[in-house]
C-alpha cells in the first residue's frame, strides 16, 4: 500500500508575463520505506512538486489540479489550520540551502523543540534534551542547542536543519537539494549521513537534486523530471543499466566520472526550456537527437513498461535496440 | 621544451587588520595566507588543473597569474618575464594580450548595458588591434568558434536575453578575442546547469587543440579537472598538498587530502558503494590561525601527531609530488 500518491499534479504560477506551467500533470506514487531521487534541472519544477507536497507553493503560485494522497486522504482538500498537524509530523522537509531555512534570532534548540513541542506532548525542557540527542544523532555535539544558527558552519547548519526535520518523528522526509551550496567533502559527508538516519529510522524519502549519481548511492527509484513533466520512472539499478528517456542517458552522461574509463562525454544541445511557452508535442523535442517528425505535435505520455518501468517517449523501443 | 609558466615561492597575504586607526593601536600582525608559498610549472599546450574546496586559495593563484593582483613574495614567470618586476604600461598592456580569464559567474561579470556585439567587439577598440571596418568579421568568426549560433540572432542580444550556457560562451569568445596563448579559467562550468555543462567542457578542450591553448583550470570537482586536466595541484589552505599527472593521481593518491576528495565525489553506479570519506571535520574558515606543523593534521586520519613540523613538497615518483610526512621517497 502506497503512503504518498501523487496523482496528476499540476501546479502553475500566475506571472504578469504569462502563466508558468512549473509541474504539469506529474504522477507518482511512495510505498513505506522507500527513498525515491527526483532528478532534473534547475526551473524542471522538482522543487515546486516538493513545496506542494508541503502545502507551502508561494505566491504566484497554485496547485490547479491534482491530488495529493496521504495514507490515502487528499490534503490538499484539508483546511490549513487543520493541515498543521501534518507538517513536520506526517511530512517534513529538509530545504535547500539551510542559511536561509533557520531564524537567526532563536537558539538551534529552541528551534528543533517548536515542532516537538507543537506535536508531541512533551515538557520544554525535555524537548531541548531531546534536540540535543537529535543533534548527537547527526554528529553535532549536543551542546550546541544553546547556539544561533549563524554561530555554526554551513555544513553543521544542514546537519541541524535534518535534525530538526526529525524532530516529531515524520513518515515521509523530503530532502530538497540538500548539498547544494556545501563544499566537496562536506556535502560528501552529508548524503553520508542521509543515508545512515534513512536506515536508522526506516524513513520514507523523497530526494529532490540534480546530480544523478548521488540518487544511485542513496535511493531505490529514480524519477526523471523535464520541464516540468516526469519522462521516466524505474529502479536504480534498472535506469542505471537500461534507461529508455534520451534525457536520462544524456544526464547519466553529462558527468564526468571519477572510476572507471576516461571517456569522451557528450553534451545535451540546446538549452533548457522556457515554461512559459512549452511547445505541443514532446517537451524535450528540440533538444532530441532520435526526434522524428510526430515528436513535435504528439505529446507523449508515461507507458508501464516491465519491471516498474516508466517512460514517455515514442521511440523508446528503437532507441534502445540503436544502443 | 621551456615551460610557458613558472611559479617561485609565490605568496599573497592579506592584511586583516582593516582600516589605518586598527592598524595604528593594533600589536599584532594578523594576516590571511590566502596562497602560501607554492610553486609549480605550466607547460606549453598544457592543462593545469588547481583543485580544491572553497577558500584554499585557487582563485587567488589564478589572478596572481594573469597578473591582476600582485604577489607579497615570491615570483611568476611569463615566458621568462618576471610578472612582479613588469611596471611600465606598454609591457603590461602587450602580457595582458596574451592571458586572458574566464570567470566562475557569467550572470555577474557581463555588462548589463553592452550587447553580445558590443561587448565581444571591446577588447579589439581598447587595444586597436583591428581596423574598425575589420572588427565585425573577426566577432562573427570568434561567435562561430565557440558555437554562438546563429549569430545574427545572438549579435544585438543584451546578457539578459541569453540562457546560462549561452552567457558563459559570450565569456568565452570574449577571452579569445585578442588571441590570447594563456587561459585561466577559474570555475567556468559550477554556475551551468548539469545538461549544458558537458557541452561548455568539451568546447574548451576544442578551443585548446584548435589554439594549441595553454591553460590554467581552476575547479572544486576533481571529476571535473580528469576530465579537462594533463597534471593537476591539489590545494588546502593555501598550500599545494599533492602534485602530478592527473591520472596518476586520481588512480592513486597519496595525499589523505586527495583521498577523502575522490571518495566524496559520487559515482553514478548503484553496484559501486561509495566509500565512506575518511577524514572529519571541515576546512578552517581561514588562513589565519594555521595548525602548527601540518596544516592537514587536525583532520588527518592517520596521524595527529604531524604537528611539530611543516612537511615539504617532496617528488617522490617521477613528476608526483606530495606534501605529507607519512608518504615516503621512492
Amino acid at each position: 500500500m502506497s503512503i504518498l500518491e501523487v496523482k496528476n499534479l499540476k501546479t502553475y504560477f500566475f506571472t504578469p508575463f504569462g502563466t508558468v506551467k512549473a509541474v504539469d500533470g506529474v504522477s507518482f506514487e511512495m510505498k513505506k520505506g522507500q527513498a525515491i531521487g527526483l532528478v532534473g534541472e534547475s526551473g524542471c519544477g522538482k522543487t515546486t512538486i516538493a513545496y506542494s507536497i508541503m502545502r507551502l507553493v508561494p505566491l504566484p503560485g497554485k496547485i490547479v489540479d491534482g491530488e495529493i494522497l496521504l495514507n490515502g486522504k487528499n490534503i490538499l482538500e484539508i483546511e490549513e489550520k487543520d493541515f498543521k498537524k501534518y507538517r513536520w509530523k506526517e511530512l517534513s522537509m529538509v530545504f535547500q540551502g539551510a542559511m536561509a531555512a533557520f531564524n537567526p534570532l532563536f537558539k538551534i534548540g529552541n528551534q528543533i523543540s517548536e515542532a516537538m513541542l507543537y506535536h508531541i506532548d512533551i515538557t520544554k525542557k525535555d524537548a531541548m534534551k531531546r534536540s540535543g540527542e537529535l543533534l548527537e544523532l547527526v554528529g553535532i555535539d549536543k551542546d550546541r542547542v544553546n547556539n544561533y544558527p549563524w554561530e555554526l558552519s554551513g555544513g553543521m547548519r544542514q546537519r541541524a536543519m535534518i535534525a530538526m526535520a526529525l524532530a516529531a518523528n515524520p513518515t515521509i522526509l523530503v530532502a530538497d537539494e540538500p548539498t547544494t551550496a556545501l563544499d566537496v567533502i562536506v556535502s560528501g559527508q552529508i548524503m553520508d549521513l542521509i543515508k545512515s538516519v534513512r536506515d536508522k529510522l526506516d524513513l520514507t524519502m523523497l530526494l529532490i537534486t540534480h546530480d544523478i549519481s548521488v540518487v544511485a548511492q542513496t535511493c531505490d527509484e529514480v524519477a526523471v523530471m523535464y520541464a516540468g513533466k516526469l519522462v521516466e520512472k524505474a529502479s536504480v539499478s534498472e535506469i542505471f543499466q537500461n534507461s529508455y528517456h534520451p534525457y536520462t542517458t544524456a544526464l547519466i552522461n553529462a558527468f564526468p566520472n571519477i572510476k572507471g574509463p576516461n571517456i569522451d562525454l557528450k553534451g545535451i544541445p540546446g538549452n533548457p526550456l522556457d515554461l512559459m511557452n512549452p511547445p505541443e508535442g514532446c517537451r524535450f523535442a528540440e533538444r532530441c537527437l532520435y526526434a522524428k517528425e510526430n515528436c513535435w505535435v504528439d505529446e507523449p505520455h508515461l507507458e508501464a513498461l516491465e519491471n516498474n518501468h516508466f517512460v514517455a517517449c515514442h521511440y523508446w523501443k528503437e532507441i534502445s535496440m540503436r544502443k | 621544451m621551456e615551460p610557458l609558466v613558472i611559479v617561485k615561492d609565490l605568496t599573497k597575504l592579506y592584511d586583516l587588520r582593516g582600516n589605518f586607526f586598527e592598524s595604528l593601536f593594533s600589536r599584532e600582525q594578523r594576516y590571511l595566507k590566502a596562497v602560501d608559498k607554492i610553486s609549480f610549472k605550466i607547460m606549453p599546450g598544457e592543462t593545469f588543473g588547481l583543485v580544491g574546496e572553497s577558500g584554499c586559495g585557487k582563485t587567488t593563484t589564478g589572478r596572481l597569474l594573469i597578473n591582476t593582483i600582485r604577489p607579497t613574495s615570491g615570483q611568476v614567470f611569463f615566458e621568462g618575464t618576471n610578472l612582479s618586476t613588469v611596471h611600465d604600461r606598454e609591457t603590461i598592456k602587450s602580457l595582458s594580450l596574451k592571458m586572458q580569464m574566464i570567470f566562475q559567474d557569467p550572470y555577474e561579470y557581463l555588462s548589463p548595458w553592452l550587447n553580445v556585439e558590443d561587448t565581444l567587439a571591446e577588447p579589439l577598440i581598447i587595444h586597436k588591434i583591428l581596423p574598425a571596418n575589420q572588427i565585425e568579421n573577426k566577432v562573427r568568426e570568434v561567435m562561430e568558434t565557440v558555437g554562438l549560433t546563429p549569430v545574427d540572432m545572438i549579435l544585438p542580444k543584451f546578457s539578459y536575453q541569453l540562457s546560462g550556457g549561452q552567457r558563459q560562451r559570450v565569456g568565452i569568445a570574449r577571452a579569445l578575442m585578442l588571441n590570447p596563448i594563456f587561459l585561466v579559467a577559474d570555475e567556468p562550468v559550477s554556475m551551468l546547469d548539469v545538461s549544458i555543462r558537458v557541452g561548455v567542457l568539451n568546447l574548451l578542450k576544442r578551443l585548446k587543440k584548435q589554439f594549441n591553448l595553454t591553460s590554467l583550470f581552476i575547479t572544486h570537482d576533481i571529476a571535473v579537472s580528469r576530465y579537462m586536466c594533463d597534471r593537476i595541484a591539489v590545494m588546502y589552505l593555501g598550500k599545494i598538498v599533492e602534485m602530478g599527472p592527473t591520472e596518476a593521481i586520481i588512480s592513486d593518491p597519496k595525499h589523505p587530502y586527495t583521498q577523502a576528495l575522490i571518495a566524496a565525489v559520487p559515482v553514478p553506479d548503484p553496484d559501486i558503494r561509495n566509500e565512506e570519506i575518511p577524514i572529519k571535520g571541515r576546512i578552517p574558515s581561514s588562513g589565519v590561525n594555521l595548525p602548527p606543523g601540518c596544516r592537514f593534521s587536525p583532520r588527518c586520519p592517520y596521524s595527529d601527531k604531524c604537528n611539530a613540523t611543516e612537511p615539504e613538497l617532496v617528488e617522490i615518483d617521477k613528476d608526483r609530488f606530495v606534501m605529507c610526512h607519512l608518504v615516503q621517497k621512492k
